[in-house]
């Protein structure tokens, strides 16, 4: 097997929103142990992208590949492959932080409650597992999405803004946090608007208008 | 390591019976919904035991028509509005069987309580006890088949800010044929005639949707979620 088929492809995709082309023929690649940073000003398509990524939405033009297959001919294996951070923390106000992460890692994989835990330890919030998520501010809300990604134990990471209202210690936690799945021979691949300082190789994407 | 669509269904039936437990408001207002709307009829109208007895099912089935038409605006809506819907579609899992165990707990939460309650309200419209089984019976399938047309509405209505009007708009005429063997099986049952025709006929209606109604919600999801 050929290092091509091990890891993400986008080829030349074209995405149109009524009568903005949004993305105009983005390329690229992403291989074990590599992080992608794309960057880019507001409303040049880096959330689109990562949708397109996702398979929520269908490129005019263009392909996703992942391990060398286009993602819609095994979609649900290639779900099971992949834990996606969106940008809204996709948390249920009335459940605790655990039962969250209970009911959505828990469609994915099977998960103990003591790995569920341990994700939320590492991402500083273990004292809040029992607390409905009302209660916890917009950055320990980010750190229970992170442990939800821990805890998705996917080879690919694919983040959107993970350092939106982090303190400074929250950033450097998600900096390791990326650089440890990394250095493990995980994939990921990170929008953010600031820079990513990690001892790890990172190449960039610049998105513009 | 990966769940099957069984042990899928399942958590998410747990999941939106957890929900809707810790917003006990949201669970009881359609039944009380239903419970006020039936017993003003018997104060409006004349005294007349016959004609309330007469316009009893009909009564009964109008106001559990609406009052689940109250509860579907909740029933995708606020999953998509937290992200949460995205989530489901990427979890490995056919959204098919979300939107089916979400339909089901959206049943066990709205429509149950409303059959259980039901005879409360029948005694109120001088419906005679003989015909109840009848009555719970038919209003048993005929949530069920809202809840199946209902999840369509919901579905295709996700994007819209004031969806909740064109939800009645689109569910409401689908759901004519329920009210009219709904209605006829609990009034052949007071006449103390076999409503087993009208009754085949509500758990025919209660298949064909259920399995029909899965498969258009999902691509209504789909839709919403491009």
């Amino acid at each position: 097997m050929n290092d091509a088929t091990q890891g993400l492809g986008v080829e030349k995709v074209h995405v149109w929103r009524g009568e903005r082309h949004v993305l105009r023929g983005v390329s690229l690649r992403l291989d074990p142990a590599e992080l992608l940073h794309i960057s880019g000003p507001n409303g040049t398509g880096k959330t689109t992208l990562l949708r397109v990524i996702t398979g929520l939405l269908r490129p005019e033009q263009g392909a996703v590949t992942w391990r060398g297959h286009p993602i819609q001919t095994a979609r649900s294996d290639y779900q099971s492959d992949f834990a996606y951070g969106a940008h809204e923390p996709a948390l249920k106000a009335d459940l605790t932080a655990l039962e969250n992460l209970r009911f959505s890692v828990g469609l994915k994989r099977k998960v103990s409650r003591a790995v569920l835990t341990a994700a939320l330890e590492r991402t500083g919030v273990g004292a809040c597992a029992d607390l409905p998520t009302r209660v916890l501010s917009a950055g320990q809300r980010r750190r229970v999405t992170m442990a939800r990604i821990l805890a998705m134990q996917a080879p690919l990471w694919l983040l959107d803004e993970p350092f939106a209202n982090l303190d400074a210690q929250g950033s450097v936690l998600v900096s390791e946090l990326l650089q440890s799945h990394v250095l493990g021979g995980g994939l990921a691949l990170v929008v953010a608007h600031h820079e990513l300082t990690l001892t790890c190789g990172v190449r960039r994407l610049e998105l513009n208008a | 390591m990966t769940v099957g669509a069984w042990d899928a269904f399942s958590l998410i039936i747990q999941r939106e019976l957890r929900l809707s437990f810790r917003r006990p408001e949201q669970l009881s207002q359609p039944l009380m919904f239903f419970v006020i709307v039936t017993t003003l009829f018997p104060l409006g109208l004349s005294v007349q035991l016959s004609l309330l007895r007469d316009m009893a099912p009909g009564v009964l089935w109008v106001a559990a028509l609406l009052s689940s038409l109250l509860s579907l605006d909740s029933l995708f809506k606020s999953d998509a509005d937290d992200g949460t819907l995205e989530q489901l579609a990427l979890s490995g899992q056919s959204l098919a069987v979300i939107v089916v165990a979400k339909t089901c707990a959206h049943w066990l939460v709205t429509g149950l309580p409303l059959v259980v309650i039901s005879p409360l309200v029948a005694i109120a419209l001088n419906i005679p006890p003989g015909a109840f089984a009848v009555m719970m019976l038919s209003l048993c399938l005929g949530t069920l088949t809202l809840s199946w047309l209902g999840a369509i509405g919901a579905g295709l209505t996700i994007g819209l800010r004031r969806g909740n009007v064109l939800v009645s708009l689109v569910v409401l005429p689908l759901a004519m044929p329920l009210l009219i063997f709904g209605a006829g099986a609990t009034d052949r049952a007071i006449a103390d005639i076999s409503a087993a025709g009208a009754l085949y006929f509500l758990a025919a209606l209660c298949v064909f949707t259920g399995t029909l109604a899965p498969f258009a919600t999902t691509a209504a999801l789909r839709i919403t979620l491009e």
